[in-house]
């Protein structure tokens, strides 16, 4: 038999190594999350998945399992820093929904709906971040980056091929490509990438698709991402060694 | 049934979409004026704002006038709200606040041919742009805020009845929306 711990109540099955993201989603119980993925290593950047544990805040994403641990998440306290964690995405960007491909199928939109966020409240930043056109197949536009180097984990992880980084600190931190003149058409990235397929926002858009999909049929249209997340997540196997979900999202 | 809400709203750096999306709260709108009277108005024409309950503001502020009719609606609005994308983060019109504002209007007025006779328009009545284009938070207190391009109307209604009701206006998932 194996170990449990607490969140919010509820007891959570875990094996060794496992963090308290894995074992809660396993489980079926939601957290909110942006950079952490169930394919790659936690990043324990954004901290939309911090809890209390035994009291303290931290992020679940990257914190061990461990028996008895007391686990708070859908807090009103943590949903209220969770909350000011949009909001400061959304103002240190150029997020603009109505003019984005991605719109619809967003994370971090669909996280600001579920947070119930009507607004920024900060000061915008509208910071100057040119895109990148330059690939014949795919669009970057940097203006919507959140920097959960999901894509850079992607391309170097699975991909072998190192095509994104992050450089510089602070404010300051930015998405980059790997190539000396620094454009997207002097790599060796393809449309069949995995890091294609991981950005939560809409920083990296194959061309010719725009707006394919009508609203009211979009993703996160029909489902709120409490809901879908827990359908994508890896299940523990059962008595047969099958799980349907990570073949299912395979 | 107690004195009725008295209602102002208005249209800044907006496109009315908002409003528009406002009268598609369609046979609502009868038992909403059952609950509520208008005060200045694109419904109505009224020019200048009397003392009001609640101030619903349309678009961010890109010039004098912008912010000369936001101060007038937060001076007579004891609640205001910012009704939109563009009023919630400056929206489309804000997509220029990268650019340098003399290099828009070379662009758009010098450049390119055809428009305005080869000037940039200086007629003494036109209000002055901003350098950027602002949302209504940064000017002045924005009580509520309801998001969407535009709200649907269904979610105009939802805000307002619970606003009325006295309760915190939720929207939830299908009427929350950024787009």
């Amino acid at each position: 038999m194996s170990d449990t711990f607490q969140l919010d109540g509820a007891t959570v099955p875990f094996e060794p190594g496992q963090t308290v993201m894995q074992a809660a989603l396993a489980a079926g119980h939601y957290i909110p999350h942006l950079c952490y993925h169930p394919e790659f290593k936690p990043h324990g950047s954004c901290k939309l998945c911090t809890v209390k544990v035994n009291g303290r805040t931290t992020a679940s994403c990257t914190m061990p399992a461990e028996a008895n641990l007391n686990v708070e998440s859908n807090i009103e306290e943590m949903n209220a820093l969770r909350r000011t964690l949009v909001q400061m995405l959304f103002a240190e960007g150029n997020h603009f929904c109505p003019s984005c491909e991605k719109s619809g199928n967003c994370m971090l939109q669909a996280l600001g709906y579920d947070l119930e966020v009507h607004a920024t409240g900060f000061r915008h930043l509208y910071p100057d971040r040119p895109l990148d056109a330059s690939h014949p197949d795919i669009l970057l536009d940097f203006n919507r980056c959140i920097l959960c180097e999901l894509c850079v984990r992607a391309s170097s992880e699975v991909d072998g091929k190192n095509v994104f980084a992050l450089a510089g600190r602070g404010i300051t931190k930015h998405l980059i490509v790997n190539a000396e003149s620094g454009l997207l058409k002097d790599t060796n990235i393809a449309l069949s990438d995995k890091a294609m397929q991981v950005c939560p926002v809409g920083v990296i858009l194959p061309k010719r698709v725009g707006f394919s999909q009508p609203v009211g049929v979009r993703r996160y249209d029909q489902r709120p991402i409490s809901a879908q997340a827990l359908d994508d997540a890896p299940r523990q196997t059962d008595a047969s060694g099958n799980c349907e979900a990570c073949e299912g999202s395979s | 049934m107690s004195k009725k809400l008295r209602v102002a709203t208005t249209s800044l750096a907006g496109c009315f979409g908002c409003h528009m999306s406002f009268l598609d709260i369609d046979e609502r709108l009868l038992a909403l004026l059952d609950l509520v009277e208008f005060d200045r108005s694109p419904i109505n024409d009224i020019k200048h704002c009397g003392p009001c309950d609640i101030g619903i503001i349309e678009g961010g502020v890109c010039n004098a006038e912008n912010v000369h009719v936001l101060h007038e609606f937060r001076r007579s609005c004891k609640i205001l709200i910012a009704i939109g994308a563009c009023a919630i983060n400056g929206g489309l019109p804000a997509q220029r606040n990268h650019l340098d504002l003399s290099s828009c209007l070379t662009e758009v007025y010098l450049t390119e041919p055809g428009l305005a006779h080869g000037h940039i328009p200086n007629d003494p009545e036109l209000p002055l742009p901003l350098d950027k284009v602002h949302p209504l938070h940064e000017v002045v207190k924005i009580d509520y805020f309801i998001p969407g391009c535009p709200p649907s109307g269904d979610a105009i209604w939802k805000f307002l009845t619970d606003l009325i009701a006295g309760k915190t206006p939720e929207l939830g998932h299908g009427l929350i929306k950024y787009d």
